[in-house]
């Protein structure tokens, strides 16, 4: 397991789960969560200053920069100009240029344009960021962003938020097979299951937020998501049995008394 | 002179520049990132960046997300 890394963008990472930092109860919460889930890349938000209350919390005082690898998202954007310029001050607050590209079309369903998505992917390609992209689970689409030079592609399991779980495991693993970056299932994983499923199907990794922060216990439920992808990753290098319609002993029916 | 700040409207008296905007909101320059009028402003340059009427300033930091 200790060498058993994956890398994006040149960047080699252990840890196969990526973390959140939205939905805590506060960024302690958070910080305790995410030590218990092992991860090494947090997805981060960009967001307005509070201005009349410069004293208030501050995500980098409790989750270190320098320890863990901030990844900007752009949550809430709805074009890929408002994506793009998301991420160029994003870059010019963190100075990296590994960012996690998400551009909405969708109010209810918060499901990606994934006109708009590749639109921007291509465009912040060419000016130099390593794009992870959130994108639907179509394998078609996930070979466009892919040739567009993403540095990772990152299809639902389901809707963002929903813990819903991997609703399409077929197009995950033809998405999986492929693809020659890394593959991560970004959003609606519920439950460890989810993940562990997710990485039997040869997934890289799993990106999370929701499943742990709403979890009644959230630094528990970190620790079952690291298990989770760990086992998971161990079942599919492993190889599972194959799958029969009928029983097969396990003891030897030689020697029967 | 007034300002944008944010989107909100913002007083500022005398000859101010970026640098001292962000200190006198008693802002860490390391934890934030500035945009005036649409464009980037890199933070070596906030000393040298003078405030006119009518800058649209958008100060950002990073916060929890998914």
């Amino acid at each position: 397991m200790q060498n058993d890394t994956w890398t994006v963008a040149g960047r080699t990472f252990r840890s196969r789960l990526i973390v959140g930092t939205g939905k805590y109860k506060d960024y302690a919460e958070n910080a305790a969560a995410l030590e218990a889930s092992g991860a090494e890349i947090v997805t981060v938000a960009l967001r307005r200053v509070n201005v009349s209350d410069p004293g208030s919390p501050k995500l980098v005082d409790f989750i270190d920069p320098k320890k863990y690898t901030y990844l900007p998202n752009t949550a809430g954007c709805y074009t890929a100009e408002d994506a793009m310029r998301t991420l160029r001050l994003a870059r010019e607050a963190g100075g990296w240029s590994l960012v996690k590209l998400e551009v909405l079309g969708d109010r209810k369903t918060l499901y990606p344009d994934m006109i708009e998505t590749l639109r921007a992917a291509e465009i912040l390609v060419k000016d130099g960021f390593d794009v992870m992209v959130y994108c639907t689970d179509d394998p078609l689409m996930c070979k466009r962003l892919e040739d567009a030079g993403c540095a990772a592609i990152m299809p639902l399991a389901a809707p963002i938020g929903s813990g819903l779980g991997i609703q399409n495991p077929i197009n995950i693993r033809l998405i999986v097979e492929g693809a020659k970056v890394p593959v991560l299932v970004d959003a609606g994983v519920g439950t460890a299951s989810d993940a562990a499923i997710a990485m039997e199907l040869g997934c890289d990794g799993v990106l999370m937020n929701t499943a742990i922060a709403e979890a009644k216990d959230p630094v528990l439920m970190a620790r079952a998501m690291r298990l989770a992808v760990e086992a998971g990753r161990l079942a599919y290098r492993a190889g599972r049995m194959k799958k029969k319609m009928y029983a097969d002993p396990s003891s030897p029916l030689a020697g029967l008394i | 002179m007034r300002i944008q700040l944010n989107g909100q409207d913002h007083e500022l008296r005398g000859a101010v520049s970026l640098a001292d905007l962000v200190e006198r909101l008693g802002l860490d320059v390391r934890k934030v990132a500035v945009e005036r009028n649409l464009e980037i402003v890199p933070r070596s340059a906030y000393g040298a960046t003078m405030l006119h009427e009518g800058d649209r300033l958008e100060l950002v930091n990073f916060v929890g997300g998914g």
